[in-house]
């Protein structure tokens, strides 16, 4: 109890003092599941909205690949690009093992299922006569895809922040391809689990709580564009 | 669809890391050619904090950028052998010296030493406090049939912890009260403060979490308790990817009286007392 | 109306997982036609006007339009030649305006004239007012009028419109029916409606072509629709009550004489002496005295009963077969049920089909 009560003072002073270190990890976990998450509606909106359009042969065992790679274990994903990115790995050239670079890698092949997913969902309810409604307007097909990305935008928006939830609390992968290096690698998650084994249960606690509310800041601002969007 | 991802990958390292490297500039005289070195090493250096501090240290005498990988002493030769570390700091004598003979790793140098540490709950149900051989006091707590945590990691932690189980003639494996973690040193200490176990720790890693844990040393002193730590270079002559020069940099500095100064009084503000032992020249 | 028609459809084959849901040898809607597609839920009408509209692939067969069969690489260019509009009028999740403009911005118009088009579209469709209006917070009505006039704010050659308003009530329908009208009308642009509605196909068509079951059944000018079916569905279909089974007694020229109920009645048909054919009879086509008039055409019957309507009375008549009459206005009050009246029916408005035995 104790504990969880100093956790929560030095979190405070952590935070309201802006302590340097929790600042650099905070934003290095922004910038690298900002942009992981961006990699990974860029990919996932557009293979989602593939997914979603297309008829062809074995697509409804890629559908279901892509359903069960929304629940992949982070640490699976993390081994996996770890094997590939590794001196001795296929892409092991590219040198970016322990980057930050790599964790981008990491999170975004763990995010862009969730977006896939939820994008061949939200473009499938868009029911089929609105398609060819918008065919029938004169719409090219590059035209017709994006009248329908823009229809389901506010469905994607919550792909967006499902994405960014999945790479901004995800752990194994990161650990895994980024080795918690300070000052490089090392951002809020790989920080709690540091600072849990090191004992220092307050700076843990304080990071943790960092982490929510930062998962909590980008999610009320997505919802609240989403909103307004209903709204008007 | 990787290969994708992979190039924007990429550009993110660019954006991420490129201006970082424009923003320092170089703080050495002679800017490496490769700046980022792989220290694959113990948890325990890790944890203590140790590398915080030597680390920072290196980088601005060297200009080299260093990586550390917190494992176990085995899977960080596991590393070195497939090439992805450049230099290894460990503490399994054993296990390093067939590192280096089968021709994995060169220039193996002592750095520092510590001891082994056995501790347990303060109500001691074993009955070990004070004992003299680490391994019979393992043969009291099996006797007893008490909670021992190990963390069953090939760590060389763990590799030392079974040799003293071998020496005292019981193979706990598989015992109901013999609880394997497969987590680092840290960890594996909350475990046991947390079960009213006993473990085997290094003292450096105790004594860092020690506020933390419910935790007390019952038996220290044995010989056999002797805890060394080894810097080893990972075989260039093998792995024509790793960074040589870097890992030989790293490896000359932590024998170098500088970092040997550092080691010395490490932790003394902080517990009262050094972690580690500076050993650079001693010969095993 | 020169050269080929605008729409022509040849053999025309749609199957949909085994069934064959449309076939049709062959449908011409000349340029400045209208053509109402008229038929019950399922017959076909809107795989028709989809097939027309070239928003599916048939299985078999071509759809020409101006003469020429649109490829898979110059189909968009054929559809920014037409119109359609859809049951459900599928609005953007956007601002009316924008929906209107959609079509417009497709074709890469210049802001400046969609803004034009948009708006006079907006005023002459009477919703300049709803213009940034959210299309997701419309009523039915408004929602049919936004998809109206983000089809014709397009101008096309070909307007196809599938029951456009059959999910509104009757007043709006009819509002709307009648300002559509005289837009097409007033362009001479070729259009096809389809409806279940036979007031508003004739009301609004040149030509009805009749589906049932994915075949065209008759396709003629409304009027001859209405009043000569081909068979007993059609019959049904465009309000013809009153079809009966009776058999042909004489025949003199194109003028023969059919026993009905024990009267004699005459109509214009070639169908042979003592065959049976249908006798169908609008009921509005039949005038009713109570005392008779004349000797040819005049039926006896007893009044069974009386169903005052909102223009009209249906009277329901025993005439030795049921014969279902309506009389227009309310100037006198209907006979009363168990009365004796006299029918009177005229050789035009007898219509009589010949039938093969088992249908």
């Amino acid at each position: 109890m104790d504990l969880i009560l100093e956790g929560i003072v030095k979190a405070f002073t952590l935070i309201v003092g802006l302590d340097a270190e929790v600042v650099r990890v905070t934003m290095l976990s922004l910038a690298i599941s900002g942009t992981a998450t961006m990699v990974a509606v860029i990919l996932g909106v557009t293979a989602g909205t593939w997914l979603a359009l297309n008829r062809f042969p074995g697509r409804e065992a890629l559908v279901g690949l892509v359903n069960t790679a929304m629940g992949l274990p982070p640490v699976v994903v993390g081994l996996f690009v770890a094997l590939m990115l590794w001196r001795s790995g296929p892409l092991g050239s590219l040198g970016i093992i322990y980057t930050p670079a790599a964790m981008v890698v990491a999170q975004a092949v763990l995010a862009f299922p969730i977006v896939t997913g939820i994008t061949l969902a939200a473009i499938q309810q868009i029911p089929p006569g609105f398609r060819l409604q918008v065919l029938a307007l004169g719409a090219t097909r590059t035209q017709m895809v994006w009248v329908l990305v823009r229809e389901a935008r506010l469905l994607l928006l919550a792909a967006v922040m499902a994405g960014f939830g999945g790479a901004v609390s995800e752990i194994g992968a990161s650990l895994m391809v980024g080795g918690n290096i300070k000052g490089q690698t090392r951002i809020l998650t790989t920080s709690i689990v540091m600072e849990t084994s090191r004992g220092n249960f307050d700076v843990a606690i304080a990071l943790g709580i960092v982490l929510f509310l930062v998962a909590m800041a980008i999610t009320v601002l997505l919802t609240r564009v989403q909103q307004r969007e209903r709204k008007r | 669809m990787k290969w994708v991802q992979t190039s924007i990958g990429m550009l993110a390292l660019v954006w991420l890391t490129g201006c970082r490297s424009c923003q320092e500039g170089p703080l050495a005289s002679q800017e490496p050619v490769e700046r980022d070195v792989i220290l694959a090493t113990t948890t325990s250096t890790f944890d203590t904090g140790l590398l915080d501090v030597l680390v920072p240290d290196f980088e601005e005498r060297t200009g080299y950028r260093v990586k550390p990988i917190a494992v176990g002493s085995g899977q960080a030769m596991a590393m070195g052998r497939l090439g992805e570390a450049d230099v290894l700091l460990v503490h399994s004598p054993g296990d390093e010296k067939a590192f280096v003979a089968e021709g994995a790793g060169i220039n193996r140098q002592r750095v520092m030493y510590n001891d082994f540490v056995i501790v347990g709950p303060a109500g001691d149900p074993a009955g070990i406090r004070g004992q003299k051989s680490a391994s019979s006091a393992l043969l009291s707590i099996a006797g007893q049939g008490t909670v021992f945590v190990s963390r069953s990691d090939d760590s060389g932690t763990h590799t030392k912890e079974v040799s003293l189980w071998k020496a005292s003639g019981v193979d706990p494996v598989g015992m109901d009260w013999y609880t394997e973690t497969g987590l680092g040193m840290g960890l594996t200490l909350n475990v046991a403060s947390e079960k009213g176990g006993y473990t085997l720790t290094d003292r450096s890693t105790f004594l860092a979490l020690e506020k933390t844990l419910h935790l007390d040393v019952l038996v220290e002193g044995d010989e056999a308790l002797f805890n060394v730590y080894h810097v080893i270079e990972v075989n260039p002559g093998k792995y024509p990817d790793v960074n040589s020069a870097g890992g030989k940099s790293f490896a000359s500095y932590l024998v170098s009286p500088e970092c040997q100064e550092i080691i010395r009084t490490f932790g003394i503000e902080k517990y009262g007392t050094a972690l580690f032992h500076p050993d650079a020249g001693n010969v095993d | 109306m020169s050269g080929a028609p605008q729409i022509e459809v040849r053999d025309l084959e749609v199957r949909l997982g085994g069934a064959t849901v449309l076939a049709i040898p062959g449908l011409e809607v000349a340029g400045g036609e209208v053509l109402a597609l008229l038929g019950p839920n399922g017959a076909g009408k809107s795989t028709l006007i989809h097939a027309m509209a070239l928003l599916l692939s048939p299985s078999a067969g071509t759809i020409a339009i101006a003469g020429e069969i649109p490829s898979a690489r110059n189909i968009t260019a054929f559809r920014r030649r037409m119109s359609v509009v859809f049951q459900d009028p599928h609005l953007f999740d956007r601002t009316v305006a924008d929906n209107v403009a959609a079509g417009l911005r497709f074709r890469g118009v210049p802001r400046r004239e969609v803004d034009e088009r948009v708006a006079g579209e907006l005023s002459r469709f009477g919703i300049s007012h709803l213009a940034s209006r959210s299309a997701r917070k419309l009523s039915g009505g408004e929602a049919a009028r936004v998809s109206l006039a983000r089809a014709f704010v397009l101008r096309p050659e070909i307007m196809l419109m599938d029951e456009p308003f059959s999910s509104l009530d009757p007043p709006t329908r009819h509002a709307l029916l009648a300002d559509v009208k005289p837009m097409v009308r007033g362009t001479s642009t070729t259009t096809v409606m389809s409806t279940h509605d036979f007031s508003d196909a004739v009301s609004f068509a040149d030509r009805i072509a009749v589906l049932r079951q994915g075949r065209i059944v008759q396709a003629d000018l409304a009027w001859n629709v209405a009043t000569r079916p081909a068979d007993r569905f059609v019959a049904r279909f465009v309000g013809v009550e009153n079809v009966v089974e009776v058999r042909v007694a004489h025949r003199e020229g194109d003028i023969v004489r059919i026993d009905a109920g024990g009267a004699a009645l005459h109509a214009r048909s070639d169908a042979e002496v003592g065959s049976h054919v249908l006798m169908c009879v609008r009921p509005e086509s039949i005038y009713l005295t109570t005392s008779p008039d004349g000797t040819n055409g005049t039926l006896e019957a007893r009044v069974e009963s009386t169903t005052r309507m909102d223009h009209y009375t249906v009277i329901r008549l025993d005439c030795g077969f049921p014969l279902c009459v309506h009389v227009a206005g309310m100037t006198s009050a209907p006979p009363a049920p168990g009365s004796r009246v006299h029918a009177r029916i005229r050789p035009d408005d007898i219509h009589l089909i010949v039938e093969e035995p088992m249908s």
